[in-house]
């Protein structure tokens, strides 16, 4: 918006003023009323009544409905399968998010920086993140994995259990998230490095500096802010993990690979249990939440540090 | 700036196409097998290709019905979120940004702290409100929960923030109300940044799965990734051909329309994601 329009408050006479300032201030619940109608209603609502569910005994049939205090939560710690796939979502999020970052930077590094067939690069590399998790999951579970004509063990003549391995299936529920998902990060990454003032190039080029010290002087230093944002919005993805599990695996081998997600809903729609199951995804939500303030406070300091 | 054909930019073209063919090679191996005859698809050692190149897969896929009906529910679903998501949260941040009433602060902090709502945690009482309110198997099951994206009311409500309120401010003094100043001036002015979260809401939603798996039993109401996660569990079998003929019709339009408004594309997902900075 470059058009500058002259205030009309200053020197217009009082009538105008009180029609401004009026119009100013006017409708404002309005505005915000349907959507805060459709958030109280399907945010705000199912959290309390997600955590009345939590405190209760009540089924899938909305019948056997008492208060137990924390009666599922103290089942739930005491549970080995709530223990085993909380520890398997924390072990994928470790597992993933360190490839998802640093790909997506090497890819985005790599892509930036050359000159011809900038879509067909972007193609590649963002296009499965367009793929919805069950296109991408049917995909390598019937052509990709299997142990006998699958691509993986095809082309690289070899004959491991991908899936089927209790040791390896996790990892290649990493395998496929990272090639299904880098191309988020890469797409951060790539409007973070167009972001970066030439300037500063050019100048170092005049001290003679060579390529790989621009990368560790100014390119690197200048992404840290997203490195920071993207570390977090990955730690919270993957926590959330549950579709390519559910479909490639549906948790096993032996259970080596339920993440969490899966675990409270196979009690609440399987074992019918849905207070159980709401304690369950309230410990997930409690994890989430802490990372989320962890992020809030770096960034607040971030901001402080910058002004 | 870059010479065109510098050693340097020859080692990272090779580097680039190694690396691009190794990501498109599943979705390459998956066309390759939706295009062999059924009988072909197993056979050890690989071939990429079949003794014909047919679309037999194709024709029986969309032939049994399922996946055209999916695909609306998806277009028809994604669409009313969109539209949806993007007009509340438009007039609920503008309501933030520009106007004045009680308990607008209380008010907006309750809606960004829902940011960290993850609405994965909330199945069970979600799941338990459709069954009160008779919605399971209708398209408003799949649709309403969705619509409450806090965190498009905080991207717009930065932006608005931004926005110099001279313009408006004219409006008013030339007569025209709060509400067309906004459906008039306001919007229109920001067509980029509407664009880019409507870009990131329909794309979050098109490949949507845990809540409309969970909403949805009755494959009429399905969306496509739900439609598509029944067939894997059973009615195709082994018969791969059709299985990857699914799998490409539900997969490629969106990759379509990625190549044709790149731009777009890359702008809303890289605007929306970077929303936290």
């Amino acid at each position: 918006m470059t058009t500058t329009v002259a205030a009309p408050t200053t020197g217009s006479a009082p009538l105008a003023e009180a029609k401004v300032r009026r119009s100013w201030t006017q409708h404002g619940l309005l505005f915000v009323a349907p959507f805060l109608l459709v958030y109280l209603a399907f945010l705000v609502w199912p959290t309390l009544l997600g955590l009345r569910m939590s405190l209760s005994s009540v089924n899938i049939a909305g019948s056997n409905d008492r208060l137990v205090g924390f009666a599922n939560y103290a089942e739930a710690f005491g549970d080995p399968r709530m223990w085993r796939s909380l520890w398997n979502t924390v072990v994928f999020t470790a597992l993933s998010t360190v490839p998802l970052v640093l790909l997506g930077l090497l890819f985005a590094l790599l892509v930036h920086n050359l000159r011809f067939m900038q879509w067909l690069w972007r193609l590649s590399f963002f296009g499965p993140f367009l793929l919805p998790s069950a296109v991408v999951s049917i995909l390598w579970l019937r052509m990709i994995y299997p142990p006998d004509f699958g691509l993986l063990n095809g082309t690289l003549g070899t004959d491991i259990l991908w899936l089927g391995d209790p040791g390896l299936a996790m990892w290649s529920m990493v395998l496929t998230t990272v090639w299904w998902t880098v191309g988020f990060n890469f797409l951060l990454y790539l409007a973070a490095l167009q972001s970066i003032p030439q300037h500063l190039y050019e100048a170092a080029a005049i001290d003679g500096a060579s390529a790989w010290d621009k990368l560790r002087a100014i390119t690197l230093p200048m992404l840290s802010r997203t490195t920071a944002l993207i570390v977090i919005l990955q730690l919270l993805a993957s926590l959330k993990v549950f579709d390519q599990i559910y479909l490639m695996t549906g948790g096993g081998p032996e259970d080596a690979t339920r993440p969490i997600i899966e675990y409270a809903y196979d009690m609440g729609f399987t074992s019918y249990r849905i207070g159980y199951a709401s304690a369950v995804s309230y410990i997930l939500f409690v994890l989430i939440v802490v990372v989320s303030l962890v992020q809030l406070r770096l960034f607040r300091k971030r901001e402080e540090a910058s002004s | 700036m870059t010479k065109r054909f510098s050693p340097s930019q020859l080692v990272l073209l090779v580097i680039a196409v190694i690396l691009a063919a190794v990501w498109i090679a599943p979705i390459a191996w998956g066309l390759a097998t939706s295009l062999k005859p059924e009988d072909e698809t197993t056979v050890i050692p690989l071939q990429w290709f079949g003794s014909e190149l047919t679309f037999d897969a194709y024709a029986l896929v969309l032939g049994t019905g399922g996946i055209v009906k999916w695909a609306i529910n998806s277009v028809v679903t994604a669409v009313i979120v969109t539209f949806l998501t993007v007009l509340f949260s438009a007039m609920a941040a503008y309501g933030f940004a520009r106007t004045q009433f009680r308990g607008q602060r209380a008010l907006l902090g309750l809606i960004l702290a829902g940011i960290m709502v993850p609405p994965h945690v909330l199945i069970a009482p979600l799941f338990a409100q459709m069954v009160a309110l008779g919605l399971v198997d209708t398209w408003w099951a799949i649709i309403l929960p969705q619509v409450a994206a806090p965190l498009i009311v905080f991207i717009l409500y930065k932006f608005f923030q931004d926005v110099p309120p001279e313009l408006e401010q004219a409006a008013f003094v030339d007569g025209a109300g709060r509400w067309r100043v906004f459906f008039t001036i306001v919007l229109p002015l920001s067509r980029p940044v509407l664009a880019a979260v409507s870009i990131f809401t329909f794309i979050t939603t098109w490949n949507n799965f845990l809540w409309p798996f969970l909403v949805s039993t009755d494959p009429n109401t399905m969306t496509l990734p739900v439609g598509l996660a029944n067939v894997v569990q059973g009615t195709f079998g082994l018969r791969y051909a059709q299985i990857m003929a699914s799998v490409m019709l539900a997969g490629l339009p969106l990759l379509v329309v990625f190549v044709l408004f790149q731009r777009q594309i890359i702008r809303g997902v890289a605007h929306t994601g970077l929303a936290g900075q």
